[in-house]
């Protein structure tokens, strides 16, 4: 064996060079450069004034326990929040998920559309609709509540219609075949495929409720919140502390139930 | 005739299961009675369907003055500053969630506390409420886009790190293994086992992230800490509505847009 075809074999082949992975690191690249500019981030600022963020952390660290009276009634209003419009949210997600799903409405122009509306109700994050909602009914948790009912909706239907879409057919045509109606092939047929799935999305988006309902309050609309903005409003970092380890309690009590209860559920 | 053809045959039970089913479905109908109890429902503002109405005719008339009109506060500007919260956010997560990732990872070659830590530790990270988070960068760099970036840096870790945690653990050890049969370090099975096997798990994560992001880059102007939800609350606080109309317009169109290509992106890595 010559010597030179012997190096060729020690070394590893040369990747081929592709000018579009270039063209995408530069893209990505030139996305920092601006999106720093425009932010106006500096890391120097955060390391210059870190002094005061830690200061404010570690008061949060020493919290006033002496609040956890007033705290645990507004946790408990925020869970109900939570839980309500979850119930209104999945419950019209249920009935919009058996209307856009291509395998019991077969027209395409109501499925259309019915989606596009879908699709756009589920672009607008949880806090807007909160604030616009807090404008439409006034101050208080049933804003909140209605905020929470169109997010559930626009993350059930999405899950839901996609299971609903994927299930067996076999039993809709063996239904069809023996004369029966749309309500009966429903019941019959779609849901004993698909209860637990949707069952599993209701608690999905009530662990993402829970989360979302601790700072509703913040912008008005019931709940926890509402302390929230009210001790960081006077600098009582110690009572925003208390609140922030409640919230942290609850929320990691509730998705740990809940995501366990969906994995006994799925088996 | 023989009749016993057309009747079905009864249906198995299991009481065991039954019992358990009932049991779940009571406890749920009490906790939902439960929380319709101490709310109160009659709070409603007389003028909420004309509220209502006059956003909906907002968005049907909205305020196309706003748009662009070249003082930096206009919409397009203000949306520009939002995506540009969450590219650079989410860019400086995905940095900081790799070592967490690591720690939380679930592997062969760990205590299995180490991993139980790291992953407590992430679920209080992603606990801690976002909007607090922002108000405390606030403090530390003054109202504006870059406390924004900061707090969504920070606090997208707990989701992110989550993620890649799981794509850790869901590599094969055969790579790694080979890469050492073939005489390779620590390093080599990083370089070229580890990474190029993880790479597209994290940019796909990262970008599923970026999504999310956009969203919560467009709420954290609620706080002052830049982006569109700034000019979409005093909007609403002047109750004009024809504003409010143009704001959520754009905040949709913009929503699908950055949806759309990074789902597209998405699908050209796999």
């Amino acid at each position: 064996m010559s010597s030179t075809e012997e190096e060729t074999l020690m070394t590893l082949p040369k990747k081929k060079f592709k000018i579009l992975n270039l063209l995408w690191i530069i893209l990505f690249v030139v996305g920092l450069v601006v999106s720093t500019k425009v932010t106006k981030t500096s890391l120097g600022a955060l390391f210059a004034n870190f002094g005061q963020f830690a200061d404010i952390f570690l008061q949060m660290l020493h919290p006033n326990w002496s609040y956890l009276g007033a705290v645990i009634p507004l946790i408990l209003e925020t869970i109900k929040m939570a839980i309500l419009g979850t119930v209104i949210g999945s419950i019209l997600a249920f009935v919009y998920s058996l209307l856009i799903a291509r395998n019991i409405v077969k027209n395409k122009a109501v499925t259309g559309i019915l989606r596009v509306i879908m699709n756009i109700i589920r672009t607008v994050p949880d806090l807007l609709l909160g604030a616009i909602f807090v404008a439409i009914v006034g101050i208080g948790p049933v804003a909140g509540i209605l905020a929470l009912a169109i997010c559930t909706f626009g993350i059930v239907v999405k899950l839901f219609y996609e299971a609903i879409e994927t299930i067996d057919p076999g039993p809709i045509e063996a239904l069809t075949a023996v004369g029966a109606n749309k309500l009966q092939i429903i019941v019959f047929a779609v849901l004993p495929q698909v209860m637990t799935y949707f069952i599993s999305y209701c608690l999905y988006a009530f662990e993402i409720n829970v989360r979302a309902s601790t700072v509703l309050g913040y912008i008005g609309a019931g709940g926890i919140g509402l302390y929230l903005q009210e001790t960081l409003q006077v600098f009582d970092y110690p009572k925003t502390g208390t609140i922030i380890i409640a919230i942290i309690l609850v929320v990691v009590l509730i998705d740990y139930v809940s995501s366990k209860s969906r994995e006994a559920l799925m088996k | 005739m023989d009749t016993s053809m057309k009747k079905l045959p009864p249906k198995p039970v299991d009481q065991k299961k039954r019992v358990a089913h009932w049991a779940l479905a009571i406890v749920t109908i009490l906790l939902i009675v439960w929380s319709c109890t101490g709310i109160d429902f009659g709070g409603i503002k007389q003028t909420a369907g004309q509220i209502a109405g006059a956003i909906f005719s907002g968005i049907f008339h909205p305020d196309w003055s706003y748009v662009y009109n070249g003082t930096g506060e206009d919409l397009v500007s203000q949306l520009w500053d939002t995506v540009c919260i969450a590219f650079l956010g989410t860019f400086i997560s995905a940095i900081i969630s790799l070592p967490f990732a690591f720690w939380a990872a679930h592997t062969r070659h760990k205590k299995w506390y180490v991993s139980r830590v790291g992953k407590i530790v992430l679920a209080i990270i992603r606990s801690f409420p976002e909007i607090v988070l922002a108000l405390m960068f606030i403090k530390a760099v003054g109202p504006g886009s870059a406390a924004g970036v900061l707090a969504l840096g920070f606090h997208s870790v707990g989701m992110l790190a989550k993620l890649f945690s799981e794509a850790i653990e869901n590599l094969e050890d055969g790579p790694n293994e080979a890469v050492t049969a073939a005489g390779g370090s620590k390093t080599n099975v990083v370089m070229f086992s580890i990474l190029p096997n993880l790479l597209p798990a994290l940019i796909s994560n990262t970008l599923y992230r970026f999504d999310v992001s956009i969203r919560s880059a467009s709420v954290l102007g609620l706080v002052g800490a830049g982006g569109i939800g700034y000019p979409l609350i005093i909007a609403l606080q002047y109750r004009q509505w024809n504003r409010v109309g143009i704001i959520l317009l754009g905040i949709i169109i913009m929503v699908i847009v950055i949806d759309w290509i990074s789902g597209w992106i998405r699908k050209k890595l796999v």
